[in-house]
This record gives C-alpha cells, sequence and structure tokens, in this order.
C-alpha cells in the first residue's frame, strides 16, 4: 500500500495502521514419502488493523482465520510474507525483550475458556503472573491494584474478591471475562480474539460482546475478532473481512459490506445466516456447503466451484483483492468487471 | 402441576387437540443421583407430539434439553434415571421397558441423530458396512435389500451412493450428519429425535441440512423433535417451540406465536440477546447472571435471580404452569393468563 510503512520509521508511525499483513502465506505440508502435498491454509493475505478499531474476521471453518490469529500471535512462523506492527516488520523482532514487548502488545484470548484458564490456580494467579512478566517496574503492592483495575475493567465484581477465587467457582462467561483481563493486564494494543464467544450460551454472549466495544471505547484497544458468526460480526465491529479457503474474499466497512456485498461467497453467507427477524431465505438451497480445496490448489478462483457466475478467467487466474467502494474491496473477476453480482 | 383455564376462547386440553399424538410425555423427572446429592435435571415436563409435528425444544447448556431426549429415547445411563412420570409412544409406555422390549421400537419407529456425527459414526467402518449393522440388527438379512434401500436412503438426503463405500473421514462434516440422517430414514420411523445435528457446520451446510430435514419430513410425513440452542434456526422449520430452562418447560407453544409475542421473561429475554444481520443496529443487553445450579435450585422460580420483571412472590413461590391462549407458560406474571410486559 503506501511506502512509508515499509521503513522501520519508530517515531512517525502514527498515520500507518496499527498492524498490517503483506501477502501472508502460510502452508502446512500433509502426508508424507511419495506423495507429499502442501495444504494452503493462507494464501496472500493483505490487510489491516487501524487503532481502536475492532476488526471481524470471518470466514468458515477450515477458511484459515485461526491460522492467522496465529501466525499474528507468532505461534507460527509464516511461510512467506511479512506481518508490520507500528510500521515494524516483526520478523526482525531477535531479542527476548523485543518479543515479550510483541506479546504484551498483541495477546489472545482464547474460544475454550474452560481449557484456558490453568484450574489449580486461582484468578489472580494467571493476571499476576501477566504483570510480573510484561510490568516488572511495578511493586507487589501496585500489582494488586493493576489486578483489581483489569478485573474490574472487564465487569468482574468485586474485584478483590474474584481475585481469590478458583476457575471452577465461575461461570463460563466470567472465565470468558478473566481470559480479557489477564489480556488486559499488559496494557495491550491489540487483542487477538478468537471465536471468544462460540463455547458461552447465547444468554450471555452479548455480555462478552458489549464487554469488546466497550474495552475499544474505554482502554483503547484494537481487536482482531474471530468468528463464524456474521450477526455477532456485524454488532461488535467496525470492520469485516471475510475469508475463503485461505484468502480474503472480501473486506470493508462493516455496513457497507452487509448492505451491499460484493463476493459470490459474502452473498452465500449472509444467505444463510438464520435471521429470527426475518422471513426465511429459500435463494440457495442447492449449495451443499461443501468446503473448499486448499491442497495443492491450482491457480484460479478457489471459490469457482460453488459460484454460479463463473467465467472463463474465474478457471485460470486468481483474482486479487481490488476496491470496489471507499475501502470496500473484493477478490472477485466477475465484480471488478463492474457486472452486477447478484449469485445469492 | 396446576393449570389454570383463563381465555375468553373454548379452551382445549393439549390431549383433545392432538388426538392422534405419537408421543405423551407425562409428568417427567430425570434425577442424576451424585455423592453430594440428588441432580433433578428434568422436572416435571408434559408434552405430547402429533404425526408429522416439528417440535424444538431450546435452552442453554445443562437446561436439561439433552438429557429430556435421552430420557425419551430411554438411553439414559447411570448416573441418570427415570424418577417419575412416562413416555408413551404409540400407545405403549416406555419407561420400565427392558432393552430387548425396546429394540422393537428403536430405529424402526423412533430414532436418534446424535449432536457429532464424527463421534457417532464408526470411523473404521464404511458407512454401507454401518447402514448393514443397521439393518441386520432389526431382521432385515437380504443382501441385495439392504443394497437397494442404503442406496435410496443415501439418495435421499443428497449423497450420492458412490460414497457408501467412503469411511466417514472421507466425508466433510455435512456429509457426515447427512448420512447419520440417512441411516435414522432406514425403516422410515414415525419419529425422529434429533439433537444438535447442525452445531459443527457453518452457515451454508447448516441451512441446506435444515432444508432438506424439511422436505423429506414433508416426503415421508415423520414427526421431529429437534434440540439446539440457537432459536433462530428453528424459527422458520419447526411448529412449535419448547423454551426450556433450568430442567424446567418456561415456554411451550406455537413457534409463530412464539416469535411474535413471547410470554416468559426468558424467552423474551432469549429473543433479545441474538443480533440480526438487517435493520437498524441496536445495543442488546442478554440476559444477565447464570443459570442456577440444578444441585440447589432457588426455592421459587428459578429464573427468578435473573428475571428483569422479578416480583417478591417469585422469590418464594414454586411456579405452576399457566395455559394461556393454549400455551404453556411458567411464570407468575401469567397467573391471570395475561401478559403484563
Amino acid at each position: 500500500m503506501t511506502d512509508q510503512e515499509t521503513a522501520p520509521r519508530p517515531d512517525t508511525v502514527t498515520s500507518a495502521p496499527l498492524l498490517r499483513t503483506e501477502r501472508l502465506t502460510r502452508h502446512f505440508r500433509i502426508g508424507g514419502g511419495v506423495r507429499r502435498q502442501m495444504l494452503h491454509a493462507v494464501d496472500d493475505v493483505t490487510l489491516e488493523i487501524g487503532r481502536r478499531e475492532i476488526v471481524a474476521l470471518a470466514g468458515e471453518s477450515g477458511s484459515g482465520k485461526s491460522t492467522i490469529a496465529r501466525l499474528l500471535a507468532r505461534i507460527y512462523k509464516p511461510t512467506s510474507g511479512e506481518i508490520y506492527f507500528q510500521g515494524k516488520p516483526i520478523s526482525r523482532l531477535r531479542s527476548r525483550r523485543e518479543v515479550l514487548g510483541y506479546r504484551s502488545d498483541v495477546p489472545m484470548v482464547f474460544q475454550d475458556p474452560f481449557a484456558s484458564i490453568n484450574p489449580v490456580f486461582r484468578v489472580s494467579h494467571g493476571v499476576m503472573r501477566s504483570l510480573k512478566l510484561h510490568r516488572p517496574e511495578l511493586s507487589a503492592a501496585e500489582r494488586q491494584v493493576e489486578a483489581e483495575r483489569v478485573l474490574a475493567a472487564v465487569g468482574l465484581t468485586p474485584p478483590a474478591e474474584v481475585l481469590q477465587r478458583f476457575p471452577h467457582e465461575l461461570s463460563g462467561g466470567q472465565r470468558q471475562r478473566v481470559g480479557f483481563a489477564q489480556a488486559l493486564a499488559m496494557r495491550p494494543k491489540l487483542i487477538l480474539a478468537d471465536e471468544p464467544v462460540s463455547m458461552l450460551d447465547v444468554s450471555i454472549r452479548i455480555g462478552l460482546l458489549n464487554l469488546m466495544t466497550q474495552l475499544r471505547d474505554e482502554q483503547g484497544v484494537s481487536i482482531l475478532y474471530i468468528t463464524h458468526d456474521i450477526a455477532s460480526a456485524r454488532y461488535v465491529a467496525d470492520r469485516l473481512i471475510v475469508m475463503y479457503a485461505g484468502q480474503v474474499a472480501e473486506q470493508g466497512p462493516v455496513e457497507d459490506v452487509l448492505a451491499d456485498p460484493k463476493h459470490p461467497y459474502t452473498q452465500l453467507l449472509l444467505s444463510a445466516v438464520p435471521d429470527p427477524r426475518a422471513d426465511l431465505n429459500v435463494g440457495a438451497e442447492t449449495d451443499h456447503g461443501e468446503p473448499p480445496r486448499v491442497i495443492d490448489p491450482t491457480p484460479g478462483c478457489r471459490f469457482r466451484w460453488r459460484c454460479p457466475l463463473a467465467i472463463d478467467v474465474c478457471h485460470s487466474v486468481t483474482p486479487e483483492l481490488a476496491e470496489l467502494a471507499p475501502g470496500h474491496a473484493a477478490a472477485c473477476h466477475v465484480a471488478q468487471s463492474g457486472a452486477e453480482v447478484r449469485a445469492f | 402441576m396446576s393449570s389454570l383455564l383463563s381465555d375468553d376462547q373454548p379452551q382445549s386440553s393439549p390431549a383433545r387437540r392432538r388426538p392422534g399424538a405419537i408421543l405423551k410425555v407425562r409428568e417427567l423427572s430425570v434425577d442424576y443421583v451424585m455423592e453430594r446429592g440428588i441432580v433433578r435435571a428434568v422436572q416435571d415436563v408434559s408434552f405430547e407430539v402429533g404425526p408429522g409435528e416439528f417440535i424444538g425444544i431450546v435452552g442453554e447448556s445443562g437446561c436439561g434439553k439433552s438429557t429430556l431426549l435421552f430420557a425419551i429415547a430411554q438411553l439414559l445411563a447411570p448416573p441418570a434415571s427415570i424418577s417419575s412420570g412416562s413416555v408413551t409412544f404409540n400407545g405403549d409406555n416406555l419407561v420400565g421397558l427392558t432393552d430387548r422390549m425396546l429394540s422393537a421400537v428403536r430405529w424402526l419407529d423412533m430414532s436418534v441423530v446424535m449432536q457429532s456425527a464424527m463421534n457417532a459414526l464408526n470411523p473404521v467402518l464404511s458407512i454401507s458396512a454401518q447402514f448393514k449393522d443397521a439393518m441386520r440388527a432389526h431382521g432385515v438379512t437380504s443382501k441385495s435389500e439392504i443394497a437397494d434401500r442404503s442406496a435410496e436412503v443415501l439418495k435421499m438426503v443428497g449423497i450420492d451412493p458412490v460414497h457408501l463405500k467412503s469411511y466417514p473421514h472421507q466425508l466433510s462434516g455435512g456429509m457426515r450428519q447427512r448420512s447419520m440422517i440417512a441411516m435414522a430414514m432406514l425403516f422410515t420411523p414415525d419419529l425422529v429425535i434429533m439433537d444438535e445435528p447442525t452445531s459443527a457446520l457453518d452457515v451454508v451446510a447448516q441451512r441446506s441440512l435444515m432444508v432438506q430435514i424439511k422436505e423429506l419430513q414433508d416426503k415421508l410425513g415423520f414427526a421431529v423433535i429437534f434440540v439446539t440452542h440457537d432459536m433462530s434456526l428453528v424459527r422458520h422449520f419447526s411448529d412449535r417451540l419448547m423454551v426450556m430452562y433450568a430442567g424446567q418447560i418456561a415456554e411451550l407453544g406455537v413457534t409463530r406465536k412464539i416469535f411474535k409475542r413471547p410470554l416468559h421473561p426468558y424467552t423474551i429475554g432469549l429473543m433479545d440477546a441474538f443480533p440480526s444481520i438487517k435493520g437498524p443496529r441496536v445495543p442488546l443487553t442478554g440476559i444477565p447472571g447464570s443459570p442456577p445450579n440444578l444441585a440447589s435450585p432457588p426455592e421459587g422460580c428459578r429464573f427468578a435471580p435473573r428475571c428483569p420483571q422479578v416480583m417478591d412472590r417469585c422469590l418464594t413461590t414454586a411456579v405452576p404452569i399457566y395455559l394461556v391462549n393454549s400455551e404453556q407458560v411458567r411464570c407468575l406474571l401469567l397467573e391471570n393468563g395475561e401478559a403484563v410486559s
């Protein structure tokens, strides 16, 4: 995009997005011996996350959204491509201090609140550990104050009492709030939230979604919200990125994408969302929702097998993201040709 | 259970409204006998299912919806057991029957589709072998008959019969779930019980499967009990809806009516817990708090601690079910048959 971000200029990064990826790619080798194959989990993903922004990354299972979160969290190394955080490429982080610094700037909140918190320690353990590791300058008394502050910020009250509880004494929703509190203790700039509400009951999901917008507005953090639930993405996010088969199909301001989806896959996805307040859309029943093939893919659009609008070029050339409206881009040859796309 | 008839329209009991009910559940309670005491996971549930009817059961995890299904199918295993009530299927009370006696009913007249097809299908047997198992267990031994019927049911759910030779891992999640449903269709049952069959699928596959179930139902005329935590999923597919909370029926009535005008505060809360992709973006509140621990449920109404319309009496009075416009509602606000909202 703009060239000012590629050069590491730490003092002039305010105009750059908080985080940016450049053709981020991650392949996994599957099988061994003679039939060695490559699973293309993430291919050429270029995206941006701004400051104080919630970006929803949506897609079906296997679309690569969790792989992106793990790449951003440095759990996986990219096969190729680069991640720039505040303008600096994170592959160049070398010293332990730099890596720790990045980890505290970009913590992760996991899907399963029953598995992601150690059951034998009190709530205070995880929060205090974050504080000791990432903010060693704090005294014991300051740590306690800070721990209570982050617990109160995620709505766990009275904080001093909750700190002394064990995870089994908390409900799923409260545990997930502990996950956000642990992240918040590091004074993060960007929280990677991988399906943070999908394991929770519907009646308490909204509370967590509201917490995310509150953290953005009051603590000023950005959140990458990974989800398969478009309706919840719309509820919290400023921008929406729709993934399909390891690539970005469409991205833009969430209301623009929902009001005028450009990519046929986004249209299919939106038509299938169950909506209790609307009539049933029976437009695309022939589509059984078969997952895409991303093992050693050939060039061409990965949605072409399911797309009713596919033209010749879709079978030979992989479409690139192109802006079709301000801030709203789609990777679709048909949409980019200026034709009206109404696939589903 | 006391019911108050309080409507100007002529009231009919559920039994008379559905004379040919194939399933009658009467005051069913299920207990888990634990070391620390007895946990009543399902309390005093009564409802009926008519031929070809589609009933949705919704509720949060731990509300007893799956336990209720297992109790109906007589699949409960210790420490869970039916402590009182009856389950009458096609005229026979299933409670207390031995496995041998139940095998005359199971899979022939009533089949169950479990939540996770990956766990329910045997990973080391091909689809055809698993179909064959089920048919031979119920007395079909002719090879050609087994092959024909297997291919037929697979075609019914939109899978090419070549996949009879496939193993579960070779099929996508949607296809596995479809083949489970095909297996449930082998003997054209009267009742198919489904426990969140779509929860592992993404929305596109989910809708496709729901439409398929509905088409099969229209064609074959079986009744469906469909358990889910997602109300929006059954909105367009179910005839009646049961909302469960903490082991009890909170509300049971015609789906269309409930969506138009929910009566129980819990149902109202659930309706407001789903963001929509259409219309204006409105802030939602969900339902604060979390469901009670069934080992020590609240004394009065079980929803009282989370209820925005709670009254003093709710905390002390065990709430009976009231009949409002032939809907069952367990809420003191409906005591006089009228909603105060």
